[in-house]
């Protein structure tokens, strides 16, 4: 008898809608997986917090952002008015795009501190390689999505500091003026790039990001969570994922609420001046704190070093240094293995204290600043 | 050769054409997407000469202005001498458009503090190669901006 036989339909007809529903969806496997979830506790547990703490962020600017959407005119003569319109007229406009903007950073923080705690702990070692390489590609899409969220609004400053990114890659030789051209809509910065940045920012990186977030998830799932190499023979205790250890995330999601609306309400985000292309570019010109270590490496370098263009030299290093992140499982010998690795260790510091002061140069005011 | 061996170069030769052809189609779907994706050349405008709704005498002595020029951005000055000059307004390390500093008589870029003298010459800081000059004429009261 086949299993969508009469007697099998009549015996579904008096299920219990809850039972019934279980039936159809064959939601038991997940409900079955969700139980079995345990998270290892031990001295860095504290850590585990910082995925899920991302994950949130990002669902909070998918849902700021698509309310911003109702409002947002993707056009020269419109963009930065629309966004004025929100702040000034729309009620709780300011609310939405203040959580927009200051959740960006947060995102983009927590994604940082998230890796560095995997990559301190080592969790990217056999046989969570995939799972740190998807990582290091959303790290890089989240930037993406600071970098062409920046201009929407069309201000001065996000003017400059998207001529600057966007002739970037024009250094390269060959494909660079092509890839400039693309990203840009044209040979200038204009309001062509900004329905091409919104397109990007909010249909493609969207796309793919769900996407990789997808497989990055499924990845965490398959492999467990990771235990730092100075606890793996221990046999740490457990606690459940449901409900223990997601109550705790909660109550750190709901911090995350509680500090957002505070920025927003106390620190609502700055529009700036209107965009104006035949204005010089003002003093003080900075890109967003997640740029700022790279925007003051290409400040030192200078224009030829042994015949090649610095600008070439520098896009040559940052290229190398993202090749260098995403491989780094297959690089760290080591700790493939199962081994310590104090010199990946010592790297990743010296790579984060020149960052950390590169940064903090960038914020010093600019020695060739006019006194108003 | 017997059936078995005429059925698998049979099989190759329909995987392969199977293959080929979802390649072509692949092709001839991306194409169109590649070539959309890059925009079209707009034809710049061709000038080579305007005449500015600015007086010769609204630029005072070290002093500077931006002005519009075929669509990019042109910076006319005056020098301490009472010099008018234009030169290109777009930076040469990586775009963005420069001022005229009167208390140094010189012109920088506040993106990566680029400097260049009065002549359009980088002096200091990250800019490759000098600004471009352009010919500034005085029509009567009016500038007027060429290529040179």
């Amino acid at each position: 008898m086949s299993s969508d036989g009469p007697e099998r339909r009549a015996a579904a007809a008096r299920l219990s809608p809850a039972a019934w529903l279980r039936d159809r969806i064959g939601w038991d496997g997940i409900a079955h997986l969700a139980a079995k979830k345990e998270v290892p506790v031990h001295r860095y547990t504290l850590l585990y917090y910082l995925g899920g703490m991302a994950l949130f962020l990002f669902l909070v600017q998918v849902a700021t952002g698509i309310l911003l959407l109702l409002y947002y005119r993707p056009s020269a003569a419109e963009a930065f008015e629309s966004v004025q319109y929100i702040m000034a007229e729309v009620p709780f406009g300011w609310l939405i795009r203040s959580i927009h903007s200051w959740g960006a950073n947060l995102f983009v923080g927590v994604v940082i501190l998230h890796m560095a705690s995997v990559f301190f702990l080592k969790a990217y070692r056999a046989p969570r390689e995939m799972t740190w390489i998807s990582g290091v590609l959303l790290l890089f899409l989240a930037l993406g999505f600071g970098f062409s969220g920046y201009l929407l609004p069309w201000n001065t400053l996000a003017f400059f500091a998207t001529k600057v990114g966007t002739d970037v890659p024009a250094q390269i030789p060959g494909i660079g003026l092509l890839l400039s051209r693309i990203l840009r809509g044209g040979s200038d910065v204009t309001g062509a790039t900004v329905s091409r940045f919104y397109g990007i920012h909010v249909a493609i990186l969207p796309a793919i990001t769900t996407l990789l977030l997808g497989v990055h998830l499924v990845l965490v799932q398959q492999k467990g969570m990771s235990v730092p190499l100075s606890v793996e023979g221990t046999k740490p205790r457990t606690m459940k994922f449901v409900p223990d250890f997601l109550l705790r995330d909660m109550v750190g999601w709901l911090i995350a609420v509680g500090l957002l609306a505070g920025l927003a309400a106390f620190l609502p985000w700055e529009l700036g001046q209107k965009a104006e292309p035949f204005a010089p570019a003002p003093a003080g010109i900075r890109p967003e704190w997640y740029f700022l270590s790279m925007f003051q490496f290409l400040k030192y370098l200078p224009a030829e070093i042994a015949g090649i263009p610095g600008e070439l030299l520098g896009i040559l290093f940052f290229g190398a240094l993202a090749a260098i992140l995403v491989l780094v499982p297959v690089l760290d010998r080591g700790a493939s293995r199962g081994q310590p690795s104090p010199w990946w260790n010592r790297l990743a510091l010296v790579a984060l204290a020149g960052a950390l002061v590169l940064t903090f140069l960038a914020l010093l005011p600019p020695p060739g600043q006019v006194k108003p | 050769m017997d059936t078995a061996d005429q059925e698998h170069s049979r099989r190759r030769w329909l995987t392969y054409l199977l293959g080929t052809s979802l390649g072509a189609s692949l092709v001839s779907f991306l194409y169109p997407i590649l070539r959309y994706v890059v925009p079209p050349v707009s034809s710049e405008p061709s000038l080579s000469e305007i005449e500015l709704d600015v007086k010769a005498s609204d630029i005072l002595p070290n002093s500077g202005r931006i002005v519009p020029f075929a669509g990019k951005p042109v910076i006319l000055f005056r020098t301490a001498a009472g010099e008018l000059k234009a030169l290109s307004a777009t930076c040469t390390h990586l775009a963005c458009t420069v001022q005229f500093r009167g208390d140094r008589s010189d012109i920088w870029c506040a993106c990566h503090n680029g400097v260049y003298d009065a002549n359009g010459t980088n002096i200091s800081g990250p800019p490759p190669r000098p600004l471009t000059k352009l010919d500034v004429a005085v029509r009567g009261e009016k500038i007027v901006i060429r290529r040179a």
